[in-house]
């Protein structure tokens, strides 16, 4: 076979798209709801995960966990620990590393376990012959301490806290709004510690061969954490392959290399065999990320007509020391809502927790449920429909900067979201209707979440046969990666989807972002189209016509009235074509963000305290939508993600040390089957953001959950006449203000 | 110590050093039938569901060795990629799933959960304790021991509830 | 996981005696083993010694040690005669872990505190004399009824509250042959032996449940948690009240989530017998049950949401009709 015909394109997003090609081809496939091509394995259970199709002769590792708070780990039973059956090695290694790497970080984070920052931290790793004995020899691990646990720092009361200088914010007079207004509210909201709690629990399956590692892992983000492992081992991230297929969910917790990864390899490396680490689902919650916790104040205020005068949003979360990663909590606050006073004041402590990292849409997944429900406190306040509140305070321009929005579709997705679930009929009273013990109410939240984007490149082969082959190292952890890209390949292309195979997760193939922020679509699905785009290039060129006079189809190249199969025209040659997308001014002069309104109803039992969430629709425009269904699917997600966030989930930390106390599935409950009625979800299928990208579409996959907890703890306050502000709204708190 | 397993009608006969091996991890490990999923080993969370004798249950918290001689059905036996079975293709269709992980155990469990709705078995949100209904809210109760931190439940209620109005 | 012995017994009198753990179900067993709370050195499988029925006894119910609580709440007769029971087991767990436990091993299901479970933490349950995690620790799960100093676990289980207040009694044998416990008294109160959860002896095993004749009446089971299913109850209240004439003629209740066992008050059952309904009364009894009660901080809750759930559950059990 002879040497493929190689082709490139990059692209800086520097200006709006003018092109909007997407919606000029005519294969039909993107958007439409397309089944994932990758179902058929998934449902059979023959995908494969990261602990799984373990290479001949792999040994099993489990880590040991620190029973201190904070302190020095100075010595540790290990010549007893050697001593029982099947154990092959018990690793103190200064390269083991804290706490997982953040979203990006492409560098080790801090190593070496002989100092303890937080209970449950790794300190060791056991390796056995099997699982069995190195769980049992790794929970027979006793440390000596020097223990200085006395002097951690557990409770956020307790913390000292950094106000970093870049991340305040401040125009106008906000003291002076408050005071003159005619409505105001002034309310401190806390959010709890969350966990990602993904099904798959972080394993990772590492082998040496040649000198060059392959880890087979769950992670989302591999070009960086292949650097990340590189150099927290010391070695040339070219040495590092990172192989994750099928990523078991994520929500961020696997955005960057976490223990399994560096004490799979380091054990491999010592013995020479494949070693396999898979975190118990305790060590999950305990050693990789939580959310922080939050502390938010916020101001609001409004003028007689309601129209608003002063937004402030004040926030104290934590991490632990020397972690660079703040939950960005007030992300979308300076553009949400119009009003001339403004303030946003952020403040980081440090904590001897679990480190604190991204979580499904750091930062809007808590900070707009809290400014969410401190409007509806307003609009009630101001006597006005929170519906019709809102539509009065959609800002023309981002009222921070000035800067135009690239659009803003917020409006519409209130007035469409009001319509369909029947807003009218809300009670206007609240507490006043009522169906048996049940207290009935509704409520709404506006969505917002930040669009962004990162340097992803692609590769898209195109076979003499007519198929093509989409190659770059994104993953798809259930957002239907595999599906939109497949799409975008064969809109690109006209070819029909099964005529495209995708190949994701494995660092050595272009590297994407990956999966985090929802920048992936957006990101790596330009970089495949561009790389689609070169293709048609030399298509055209065949075809002797112009690229923007070729069109493609079915597997037909057509121009004026002659066409050709794509397969005749390769005449047996393959065509290689590279895209690469990188962010550029676009987002720096136009404000970028996906918009939606979700609405709630709920029933509270007047004599448990009980509450259980009976409708939940929203309506959402992130750009051009790429799969109906898996943009549909991530919406689901998100909003039941919610439901955990404003009713259940919780870390339950010991004030006295530390100890997260619930860290099982039985204890942290994330939302079950019957927690969860039907949701109704729209799109706004005609929504383009030329701004964006030149695919015109932006992020979905966390919009979603960004204000589901205001809606109903609104709904709630709808429903009893109180107001909640502190998450979750478990029965417990219900009940003290029931009477 | 010998274990025979009958998974998926054919006979395994397996022979143990080790007493502690989790029937879960006697399929993955021993078998190489990475199908069933571990996701807390505890039996919190649904995804290692497997049906013994007729019966689904978590595999996870059942010793390999308890299950001399019985007859277990794993996702790889409800249906193979080319020959998928009707819950296979109803959880495609409609989404079912998004990462996968909780998918095998999810599938198994409402395979087994029809049976046992068929034979009338009651769940807590019969009130009656009599001839339980195929409601959506009945699916949502009996799948309950189903996580799905993706949160598909409701497009996994909409594949199940067409699956069994399918197979009626 | 310890190391272990395992065989398996083929007769109850393969197990009866034997110096070894007893696993059914292995679902709460085999969890605990996983974290090592537990450590057995000898594990004697019972699945195979029969004791798998339910039987007619009378008027009443035998149900075999190792009937599944699948089993047992689908069971014909126990949904037409003791409809709690069904409830009360359908409440809980999930359709996985009911297929698989046992009607003995939910009677000896350990509890749920999150000390117990954590063999780095104190607690004189798991291992006597290391003290109390959960006092002044995060006890939102935890006893209001019946605790002690050295302990406030509370039994996490639903059926043993259904089969408290259907009088029920549990046949177990022994090295010194058989005997009989009544459900209501086989869970113990912690005192300073907060080790012993119940009244189970060294080499007893469980054999069966009697339950006595049907009672009739309104039976409800009504269990309070944090989520809709597949949770471990805050409060659950276990109630059949049987009306004649507008009175109660018979009022049975049992609570769950409460305190280290099924928590019964026969004070309370006799305030309202022979009684009209009314909210007054309902409150009584609740000041009957709840008689000591005492939080331990994040359950405080439990005290009031005992009382209001106990006053609907009697409100729904005396309604004329429905």
């Amino acid at each position: 076979m002879s040497d493929p015909i190689t082709v490139s394109l990059f692209h800086r997003m520097n200006f709006r798209d003018e092109e909007n090609l997407l919606d000029r081809t005519v294969q039909g496939v993107i958007s439409t709801p397309m089944d994932r091509p990758e179902g058929p394995l998934k449902v059979s259970g023959t995908a494969t995960y990261a602990d799984e199709d373990h290479p001949p002769g792999t040994v099993y590792g489990w880590l040991v966990r620190a029973t201190i708070t904070k302190g020095w780990v100075v010595g540790l039973n290990s010549r007893a620990l050697r001593r029982m059956p099947g154990v092959l090695a018990v690793i103190r290694d200064e390269r083991m590393i804290r706490n997982p790497a953040q979203g990006g970080d492409a560098k080790s984070p801090y190593q070496g376990p002989a100092e303890v920052f937080y209970k449950g931290q790794p300190i060791a790793l056991v390796v056995a012959e099997t699982f069995e004995q190195a769980r049992d020899a790794a929970t027979a691990a006793q440390a000596e301490y020097l223990d200085r646990s006395h002097k951690a720092v557990i409770v956020p009361a307790e913390a000292e806290y950094e106000t970093p200088r870049g991340e305040q914010s401040s125009q106008g007079d906000l003291d002076r709004a408050m005071q003159e207004a005619a409505f105001s509210v002034d309310v401190e909201y806390t959010t709890p510690s969350m966990s990602h709690a993904s099904m798959e629990p972080h394993a990772a399956v590492a082998w040496w061969q040649d000198g060059r590692l392959t880890v087979r892992g769950s992670y989302q983000m591999l070009n960086t954490n292949a650097q990340e492992l590189a150099d927290a081992l010391g070695v040339s991230p070219k040495k590092v392959r990172i192989l994750s297929q099928y990523v078991g969910g994520g929500f961020g917790s696997k955005l960057g290399i976490s223990h399994e990864a560096v004490g799979a390899a380091i054990a491999a490396q010592k013995l020479g065999r494949p070693v396999a680490v898979a975190l118990h689902r305790r060590q999950v919650f305990e050693t990789t990320h939580r959310r922080s916790e939050s502390r938010q104040r916020v101001r609001l205020a409004c003028d007689a007509e309601g129209r608003m005068t002063a937004v402030g949003h004040e926030v104290w979360v934590s991490n632990l020391p020397g972690e660079s990663f703040s939950e960005p909590v007030t992300q979308s606050t300076p553009f949400t809502w119009a009003g001339e006073n403004r303030l946003i004041g952020h403040h980081i402590g440090r904590l001897n927790l679990n480190g604190a990292g991204s979580m499904r849409a750091p930062g809007e997944a808590i900070g707009v449920p809290v400014t969410e429900a401190a409007m509806d406190e307003l609009a009630e306040a101001a006597g006005i429909d929170p519906v019709e509140f809102r539509l009065r305070n959609i800002p023309e321009v981002d009222p921070s900067s000035g800067k135009p929005f690239s659009n803003n579709r917020l409006a519409e997705c209130i007035r469409r979201g009001a319509e369909k679930f029947g807003w009218a009929d809300r009670p206007k009273q609240p507490g006043s209707r009522r169906e048996g013990e049940w207290l009935i109410g509704m409520g709404m939240s506006a969505i917002i979440r930040v669009n962004m984007m990162g340097p992803s490149t692609a590769r898209v082969t195109l076979n003499p046969d007519g198929t093509a082959l989409v190659e770059t190292d994104m993953t798809d952890i259930g957002t239907g990666s595999y599906s939109i890209l497949t799409q975008i390949a064969a809109e690109m292309l006209g070819l029909p989807p099964e005529k495209v195979t995708t190949m994701l997760g494995d660092s050595d193939l272009p590297p994407s972002i990956g999966s985090g922020g929802s920048r992936g679509a957006a990101s790596s699905g330009t970089s495949v189209m561009l790389a689609a785009k070169a293709l048609r290039k030399k298509i055209a060129e065949r075809m002797d016509c112009d690229p923007d006079d070729l069109t493609l189809k079915d597997g037909t190249a057509i121009a004026g009235n002659r066409q050709r199969s794509l397969s005749d025209l390769l005449a047996g040659d393959t065509l290689e074509g590279t895209g690469t997308i990188k962010p550029g001014l676009a987002e720096m002069h136009h404000r970028q963000a996906s918009w939606g309104a979700e609405f709630c109803e709920v029933a509270v039992s007047s004599v448990t305290g009980e509450v259980h969430v009976r409708r939940l629709s929203g309506v959402f425009a992130a750009g051009r939508i790429l799969n109906a269904k898996t943009a549909r699917s991530q919406c689901l997600g998100g909003m039941i993600f919610g439901i955990g966030q404003a009713l259940h989930e919780k870390v339950e930390t010991d004030a006295r040390d530390g100890n997260f106390v619930n860290r099982d599935l039985a204890e942290y409950h994330v939302p079950a089957n019957l927690d969860v009625p039907h949701i109704d979800i729209e799109l706004l299928m005609d929504d383009r953001d030329a701004y964006a990208n030149p695919m015109r579409a932006k992020g979905i996959g966390e919009l979603a959950t960004c204000g589901t907890a205001a809606a109903i703890v609104s709904a709630i306050a709808n429903a009893t006449g109180h107001r909640f502000r502190h998450f979750p709204v478990t029965l417990d708190k219900v009940l003290e203000k029931l009477g | 110590m010998d274990v025979t397993l009958t998974v998926n009608g054919a006979q395994h006969d397996l022979r143990l050093d080790d007493p502690r091996v989790s029937l879960l991890d006697a399929l993955r490990q021993h078998l190489d039938l990475n199908g069933t999923k571990k996701g807390c080993d505890h039996g919190q969370c649904g995804a290692c569901t497997v049906i013994v004798n007729g019966r689904r249950i978590n595999s996870c918290l059942s010793l390999a060795v308890m299950h001399d001689g019985d007859e277990i059905t794993t996702i790889e036996g409800i249906g193979t990629p080319d020959d998928l079975a009707p819950m296979q293709r109803a959880f495609i269709r409609h989404d079912g799933f998004q990462c996968g992980y909780c998918t095998p155990g999810q599938i198994v469990s409402a395979t087994a959960m029809l049976e046992e709705l068929r034979q009338g078995w009651p769940s807590q949100l019969s009130d009656d304790l009599k001839n339980p209904e195929l409601t959506d809210e009945e699916i949502r109760e009996r799948m309950s021991g189903n996580i799905c931190r993706c949160s598909c439940y409701p497009n996994i209620v909409d594949a199940i509830r067409e699956t069994a109005e399918g197979a009626a | 996981m310890r190391p272990f012995d395992y065989t398996r017994a083929h007769a109850p009198a393969d197990a009866v005696g034997a110096e070894a753990r007893i696993i059914a179900g292995g679902t709460n067993l085999l969890d605990l083993m996983k974290l090592q709370v537990e450590t057995p050195d000898r594990l004697i499988d019972i699945n195979h010694v029969g004791l798998d029925r339910v039987e007619r006894d009378g008027d009443g119910l035998r149900i075999g040690a190792l009937v599944r609580n699948s089993d047992l709440a689908a069971d014909p007769a126990v949904r037409e005669g003791w409809p709690l029971l069904s409830k009360a087991i359908l409440a809980g767990a999930s359709a996985q872990i009911r297929n698989r436990a046992t009607t003995g091993g939910n009677l000896m299901q350990r509890t749920r505190c999150y000390y117990f479970y954590d063999i780095d933490a104190p607690c004189n349950k798991r291992e006597p004399g290391s003290g109390c995690g959960a006092i002044g620790g995060n006890n939102r799960q935890h006893a209001i009824l019946g605790a002690s100093d050295h302990c406030i676990a509370t039994y996490p289980g639903d059926m043993a509250v259904a089969m408290s207040a259907l009088d029920a009694v549990i046949e177990v044998e022994g090295p010194a042959g058989k005997r009989e416990i009544r459900a209501a008294d086989f869970h113990r109160l912690p005192g300073d032996t907060p080790q012993r959860d119940n009244e189970l002896q060294s080499g007893e095993m469980i054999l069966s449940v009697r339950l006595p004749a049907p009672l009739g009446g309104r039976q409800i089971y009504r269990k309070v948690r944090d989520r809709r299913s597949y949770a471990f109850a805050l409060v659950s209240v276990a109630a059949v009240v049987v009306m004649e004439a507008g009175r109660m003629a018979t009022a049975r209740l049992a609570f769950g989530g409460v305190a280290h066992k099924p928590w019964r008050v026969p004070a309370a059952e006799s305030l309202l017998t022979g009684q009209p309904p009314s909210p007054e009364l309902f409150d009584r009894a609740a000041d009957a049950v709840l008689a000591g009660a005492r939080g331990q901080g994040h359950n405080d809750f439990k005290i009031p949401l005992l009382r209001r759930t106990l006053g609907a559950v009697l409100a729904e059990a005396t309604q004329e009709s429905k």
